[in-house]
This record gives structure tokens, sequence and C-alpha cells, in this order.
């Protein structure tokens, strides 16, 4: 377990000649983490409602058969820019503004390890978005080709606009890149006295896991983005087979960051929902340790489970059953963190405010889209699953009620804690059905229509899928209106509401609670001490 | 470290038979539920018409089922706790948190569970990959937007081949007309089998990368350029199959269904005949000389087939992707240039290079047809050998 006691009662002073700059100044230059953090929350935000807004124009063409809004090629491209931009502009850079708001204070250190970067990684962002979104305004369109961009139709099929898509993703990598690296260099060297590892909250172990995979798979992604451009340009062969190259070598490449990439937009949550279920629960961790193991077990599984999206694609029968067999045993680790929670709950003292209840949905929402990933790594079975709804089904399972949910308990979680005030618990209770209902009646239906043969990324559809894509359709539309009382919710905590006190939550335990509500522009500027007294050994 | 339990001995007990029972209730209800919906139609799965597609539903099933079984089991304990474990029923929280037996446990038990998943799988894949002792083969090649079938003889040479394209109208997808029985399912002209024998697909594609798949054979493969992908089924009950393209392909993706009729042996024998017949008279065109109304009819045709979707049915195209050939100076100028953009296609566009995919009376028929059509107004007659000429470097 990861409780700590702090010796000391002056680590937070506030340096007052130390605050914040004024104005715009304040967002552009600043190294504060907090701020750093809280730039991030709200990009990743933004993009979260324009990825959203993509969803709801995809839903809304396929709410009846028949073509009634927009055209495939448009279709084409909302299918690929929602993918890109709830990937890599939400739900990445959300987890990366929980990392800089939360890793140093749960560490005690008074900010992250490389400050000026942490500004650049994130100023990056906003032009590679931009650079992105531009595309949908160029001549021909922006790119169309799935967010899994397969070669050849990303490369010699592709709009010209494929070329600024490729540069928007050098720039995220980069991004990326340099925020993993800030990310290790402080959980490595900017731990209080008596912080070890193995005492560190779950949120930042699963951190740590997650900026080692960045910090590999970024640049096979980079790699793989320029041997495009390469192909697209400057006449090479890397992805053709007429000129003796191989499109099937582009998946394998991009699957082996893709993987990868799965789990890093999945152990961050494993960190924040294994530190609110304990709160709630009134109850420590169960197994800490096997967290921390079992998160490290995924991670190393990741690398070498790529192709089981690739099962269809034609290869050796000793190849299908080596990536089938290992698939199915990342269900053994996963299993483990699902006993684990459940285990922490039974015989706790729970209640039940809201980010518990999208923890606990989180859950079992998470474990079945755990299931239907377990269906599909059974490859004779995958062949009649893969490309089809059954697949979206399952992603967004884990991606939706998964991440996403994780995401919106941190924000809840931790809100008092950021801005000071309690958010508005009935409102924020209401959110919470709203959503439940919302993702389920969108993505549950899901399953049976790719059961019954509907394949994915296609604008229209026969008729014996009416029904469920109607249902679904409505679902969506509830989920994402639901997201502008999640809004609200949060500008109202930040401009009024019940002042919060330093420790939040009855059951809290961590440094982060030990200073005060709001969280002082600058905390722990001299190390707390953390003693072991009460820790889990 | 504390075990287990704070609450005394009698209300453990209660516990456990409460949570027996819940489980044992949640259990019937998903058993209940699953099975009632499995049997349902469009609701899952397609059982198919061939001994690998049985397999494989069975092997859906079966691990559909466990699946169930453990997330009825743990969301039971979930719910129990969260219904008797709650601050406001005045439940005191344990303390216990770890428990290296438990871990194991949980470790070692899910595992025995997947490798009793592994083992069927496993020789219900080994099955899928016995592609040999084929009784005939037919290669199977992936467009933007249509599938081509290709006859094979016993060398692997072609006997005759076809193009099978949605049939469904611009009308019933635009909402203009009511839509058919097998909306979007239909095709011009599909691939034919015989039943009960062992047919053997060569998968491959021309320009990106498609996915052919029948639902009801179990298989699904994809179609990739430059690379031979082998599938077979032997279909048991004559019928007509259906599926689709299930690889992103490019604007049309949604509309490449695949249709399969499986004939008894006879039926296809006749049919087969009469292909080899029709593929004669293809071949004996290619040296005739046509009247210009045989044109603009074989024209029109083609047209609607390998033009429409992308020049559109009033030649206006899409601009600036898909041009438009109203008014082109290509199509209105120099006949040798228009041919040769057909024939070779425009690199580093979605022009495709129709050479290989139409020969050389439906090339003069469809170029005789654009240079007539749309308002363009040319006058020419365009002929079999004007193409073969062009092909030949005259």
């Amino acid at each position: 377990m990861s409780e700590v006691v702090v010796g000391h009662d002056h680590h937070d002073d506030d340096d007052h000649h130390h605050g914040p700059a004024k104005g715009i100044a304040r967002w552009l230059f600043t190294t504060n983490h907090k701020d750093i953090g809280t730039l991030y929350l709200w990009f990743s935000f933004a993009m979260f409602l324009i990825g959203g807004c993509m969803a709801l124009v995809i839903r809304t063409e396929l709410f009846e058969p028949g073509l009634q809004f927009v055209d495939p090629e448009f279709f084409n491209q909302m299918t690929t820019n929602h993918g890109l931009i709830m990937v890599f502009g939400a739900i990445m850079p959300a987890f990366v503004g929980l990392a800089n708001w939360l890793i140093p204070m749960q560490l005690g250190a008074p900010d992250m390890a490389l400050p000026r970067m942490n500004n650049l990684s994130f100023w990056i962002l906003p032009f590679a978005f931009g650079l992105m979104l531009s595309t949908l305004f160029m001549e021909g369109g922006g790119p169309n080709f799935g967010w899994t961009f397969y070669a050849p139709l990303s490369t010699t099929y592709a709009p010209d606009s494929v070329t600024f898509f490729i540069f928007a993703v050098h720039m995220m990598g980069a991004s990326s890149i340099m925020g993993s690296i800030n990310i290790i260099a402080t959980i490595l060297n900017m731990r209080a006295p008596g912080m070890t590892f193995m005492k560190m909250p779950l949120f930042c172990w699963t951190w740590l896991i997650t900026a080692y995979l960045l910090i590999a798979v970024m640049p096979v992604l980079a790699g793989a983005v320029t041997m495009m451009l390469f192909d697209i340009h400057f006449g090479t062969s890397f992805f053709s087979a007429a000129g003796g190259g191989d499109p099937v070598m582009f998946q394998h490449i991009f699957w082996f960051f893709g993987h990868p990439e799965v789990y890093i937009m999945i152990l961050p949550a494993f960190g924040i929902v294994s530190a609110i279920i304990p709160t709630f629960a009134r109850k420590p961790l169960f197994g800490y340790d096997s967290m921390v193991y079992a998160t490290a077990s995924i991670a190393f599984l990741s690398f070498i489970v790529w192709a089981h999206h690739m099962f269809t694609v034609g290869m050796p029968l000793a190849g299908q059953l080596f990536f089938m067999y290992s698939t199915m045993f990342i269900a053994v680790p996963t299993g483990v963190k699902v006993f684990n929670w459940v285990a922490t709950m039974w015989q706790g003292s729970m209640t039940f405010e809201t980010p518990m209840l999208f923890a606990i949905a989180f859950v079992v929402l998470f474990t079945m889209g755990g299931f239907s990933g377990l269906m599909l790594a059974i490859t004779p079975a995958d062949y009649q699953y893969h490309d089809t709804y059954f697949v979206v089904a399952h992603f967004h399972y884990v991606l939706v009620p998964g991440a996403l949910f994780s995401i919106i308990a941190a924000v809840y979680f931790w809100l008092p804690k950021w801005c000071g005030n309690m958010y508005d618990e009935s409102l924020g209770k209401l959110h919470f059905w709203l959503s439940f209902v919302g993702v389920n009646v969108t993505f549950f239906p899901q399953h049976f229509s790719g059961l019954a043969g509907m394949p994915r990324r296609i604008p229209d559809y026969a008729l014996q899928f009416a029904d469920f894509n109607m249902i679904s359709s409505m679902g969506a539309f509830l989920f994402g209106f639901s997201q502008l009382l999640f809004m609200y919710i949060v500008i109202k905590a930040i401009r009024s509401g019940k002042p919060a006190t330093g420790q939040v939550w009855e059951g809290a335990h961590g440094l982060e609670w030990t200073i005060p509500s709001p969280a002082p522009y600058h905390t722990f500027t001299t190390p707390p001490v953390v003693s072991d007294s009460n820790a889990h050994n | 470290m504390r075990k287990i339990g704070q609450a005394s001995g009698e209300h453990k007990a209660r516990a456990a038979r409460g949570l027996t029972r819940l489980l044992g209730a949640g259990l019937g209800l998903v058993v209940m539920v699953v099975s009632g919906l499995a049997q349902a139609d469009q609701l899952n799965m397609p059982v198919g018409v061939t001994d690998i597609s049985r397999q494989v539903y069975d092997l859906h099933m079966n691990i559909f089922y466990i699946c169930c079984i453990i997330g009825a089991a743990v969301f039971a304990v979930m719910l129990w706790s969260i219904i008797q474990h709650r601050h406001s029923a005045g439940y005191k929280p344990a303390q216990f948190h770890e428990s290296t037996k438990v871990e194991l446990a949980w470790t070692i038990i899910p595992t025995l569970i997947l490798i009793g998943m592994a083992v069927p799988a496993t020789g219900v894949l080994k099955a899928m990959y016995d592609t040999g002792g084929e009784d005939m083969t037919i290669e199977v090649r992936g467009y933007q937007w249509k599938w081509q079938y290709k006859y094979l003889d016993e060398d692997y040479n072609r006997t005759f081949d076809f193009f099978s394209t949605m049939s469904t109208p611009q009308a019933e997808i635009l909402g203009q007309s009511a839509k058919g029985e097998h909306y979007l399912l239909e095709v011009d002209k599909p691939l034919r089998i015989p039943v009960n024998r062992k047919v053997r697909f060569l998968v491959t594609a021309e320009d990106v990368i498609h996915a052919w798949w029948v639902p009801d054979f179990g298989i699904k493969r994809d179609a990739v350029p430059g690379m031979l992908n082998e599938l077979w089924a032997i279909v048991e009950e004559p019928g007509v199959y259906r599926g689709q393209c299930t690889e992103l392909c490019g604007k049309d993706h949604g509309f490449m269904p695949v249709v399969v009729e499986a004939l008894p042996q006879d039926e296809y024998d006749a049919w087969y005949a009469s292909q080899l017949v029709a593929e004669k008279v293809r071949a004996e065109a290619l040296s005739k000389t046509f009247t210009a109304e045989e044109l603009m009819a074989k024209g029109e045709g083609v047209y609607g087939t390998f033009c429409v979707s992308c020049h559109q049915a009033n030649g206006q195209g899409v601009p600036p992707v898909f041009p438009a050939l109203a008014g082109s100076d290509v199509v209105t100028g120099e006949l040798k240039g228009q041919i040769e953009k057909l024939l070779y296609g425009v690199p580093g566009t979605a022009m495709q290079a129709f050479g290989k995919q139409l020969d050389a009376a439906d090339l003069a028929a469809v170029v005789h047809y654009t240079r007539n059509s749309f308002g363009n107004d040319v006058g020419d007659i365009v002929q079999p050998r004007d193409v073969v000429a062009v092909k030949d470097g005259e």
C-alpha cells in the first residue's frame, strides 16, 4: 500500500514572490506543473468535443440505411479523424495532464524534473492538431484512410493532404516522447526521501511504465510515417508491392507501435482506479505488489502480441498460433487487476460519490471489453469478428467506459484539490448515470450488428442492421450531450462551491491530500518526510 | 499481515449463503438470456454451411459462455459487496490487503481456463490451414470497388473471368426509391461454385488492400496487392451467400459486396459450359467491327460498371479528385491519348489502368460512349482494333 505519513508541517509553504504571472503570459511561458497540467486537461477536453462532434456526424449518417447527410468520401474523413483525435488528442493528453498535476504532488516533489521541456511538449500539441484539422479544409480533403492508415491506401491512393498529416504525427510523437522523458526523470529522481518505489501510489507506477512504452514505440510510429513520406514524395517503395515493397510490412510496423499504444491508453487508468476504489471503500488496495507486477507484465506482453490485429492478413500457422497464445495470456495479469479491485471493495465500507461510481463502472465495463478482447484473441473466431462492428464495440468498451471513464473519475476525484471547491454531487451523479446509460446504449448493440456481419468503416449498411444502428445513434447523442453537463459541473466547481478540506475525502491517503485545497502554486519546496510506519509491509 | 475478516463467523456464514444464492440466480438468468439471444437471428454469428463455419461457431459460443460465467461470478461478488458493505449501512471496513495464496490462485486458475480454450482453437485453426486436395481453384482479385473472379484450370491458367459489381441502384442509396430486400448485398454477377467440392480461393488485390468475407463459410482473408492468400471451403447446401469487403479500401468500401451462389453439381456444370461459350464469343468480338449504336449500348453498360462511381452518371465527376468527362480535353481530344489513359491509368491519381480489367471491345465501346455522351459530340467511331493498335504501340 502507498499510505504515507508526513512528518513535517512546513512542506507546503507558498512563496508568494513566486506566484503565477498575469494574463496570457502565465499560460504561454509557464513552467509550473500545475499550470501545464491544466493546459493539457483543457486542451484534451477541447479535442474530446471536436472528436465527439465527428462521432456524431458518423452516427447521424448511420441513423438510417441510405446516404442522407454526408458523402462516403467525407464519412471516411470523419472516421479517420475521430479516431486520430480521440487517441492522440483527447485520451493521451488528458493522462499527461493528470500526470503533470499529480505525479509531483504524489511523490513530494516541487515540480516536474524538466519544467521548460514540459512547456514545450504541451505547446507543440495545439500546432500539431491545428495542422491536422486544417487538412479537412484542403483541396481533396483530409486523411480518409482510417486511423490505422494502412498503405497503400495512405500512400499511393491518399489525398495530397497526407503530407500534413505525416508532419502532424511527427509533432505529436515529439511531444509524447518529451512528456515521457519528463515523467521518467521526475519519478526516478524527484521522489521525497523515504518514498521508495514500492511505496509510490499506483498512478505513478502505471505512468512510469507507460512512459517507457511511449519512448519505445513513438519512434517506431515516426519511422512508419517517414517511410510513407518517402514512398509518396521520393520514389521509394517500402510499402508498394509494384516496387518490391510490402504493404503488410506497414501493418507489422504500425501495430508494433499500435498495440503498446493501446496499453498506453489504459495503464494510467488502472492507476487512477487503484487510487479511487480504496479511498471510497475505506480500505487499503488489495495486492499492491501484484498490481505493480501485473502492470509490468501487461507492458511486456504488449510488445509480443501485435499481429493479433492482423490475423486475416495471411501469416503462417506457427505465427498465428504464437500471437493467439500470447494474446490470450494477457487475460491473466488483467484478470489479476480486476480481482484485486473487487477484493479491495470486499468488506470495505463503501460510499458512492461520483468518482467511485465512474470507477466501479470502469471495472465492470472494462472487464466486458476484456471478455470481447479474449474472444477476439481466438484466431479462428477472429476471422469472423475481424473488421466488423464487434471489434468497434470491443475497443470502444475499453476506451470509453475504460480510459475515458477513468479520466472523468480522476477529474471528479482530484478537482477539489485543484480548485479548492467541491463539485455539485447531485449533478455529478446525474452526469454519471447519463453517461453510463448512453455508453451502453451506444456500444452494446454494436456487438450484435458485428456478429450479424456488419463491417466497420462503412457509410451505409444492409437493412438487417437498421434497428441496432438506430439504437446506437440515439445512445451516442445521449452520451455526447451529457458531456456538456460535465463541462458545466467542472466550471461551476471552479467558480464556486463548498470549500474543500485538505484531505477532501474521508478515506483519502497520500501526499497530495496533506496539502491545503486548492493546492498552492508551489508545493513541497521543502521535501516532506515520508514515514513507512503505516505502509503495506 | 492480517487474515480476511473482522466480521463475525455467523455474519460470514450468512454472507456466504447469500452469495451462493445470488451467484446461482445470476448464473441462471445469464444463461437463459444469452441462450435466447444466441438463437435469435441477426444477433449472433451465423452457424454457416461449412464444417469449418460450424466449428468456428461452436468455438465462439463456448468461449462466450465461459466469459459469461466468469463475468457473472465476478460481478455477483462485486454487487454483493456493493449492497452489503456500505458505509451507510454502518459496515466497518476490514483492513486485509494482501494474500499471496489468493493471488496465486487467481493467476493459476485463469491460466488453466485459457489453456482449455486454446486447445480446441488450435485444432480448428489447423483444419482451416489444410488447403491441399482441392477440386478447383478460383482467383479472387479485389479492385476499387469490385471483385474479379478468375476460374483457373489445373495448371492455374485462366479459363474465363468476370467482374462482380454491386447492383443496388444509386436511387435506392439516395432514398429516391424503396430499398430492396438485398440492399447493398446484391451484385450483377455472383461467384458460382459447386456444392460439396473443395474450392480453393487465391485472394489478392490490384490496387489497395481489400478483404474477402463470406460469413456463412466462416472464412475471411485480406486481399493484399502483390500477395496470394489461400482459403478454402466445402459448401454443403445450395444457396446464395452474401458478405462484404471488410478492409477499408477508399470511397466505396461500403459498396463492394461479395455474393456467392452454391449450385448443385449438374447446374454448375451447365453454367460452366455456357461461360466457356461466352468466352469464345468475347474473344471473337475483339476482331469484329461494331456499329455506332452497338458501341453506345455496350459502352453505356461498361461505363455503368467501371466508371460511374467516380465520373458519375452525368459525366460531371467529383472535381478535383474525380475530373468531369463532359467537355474534357482528354475525352474530346485525340483518340490515342484517351485510349492510353484508359489502358495505363494516370499515375498518382485514382484513375486505374483499365487495360488489365477490360478487353479491347469493352474499352473501344466505353471510349466511344464517353466521346459521344454528356454533351460531348466527337462523332468518330472507335473499334476494338483501334485499342489493340494503341496497346501494340502503333
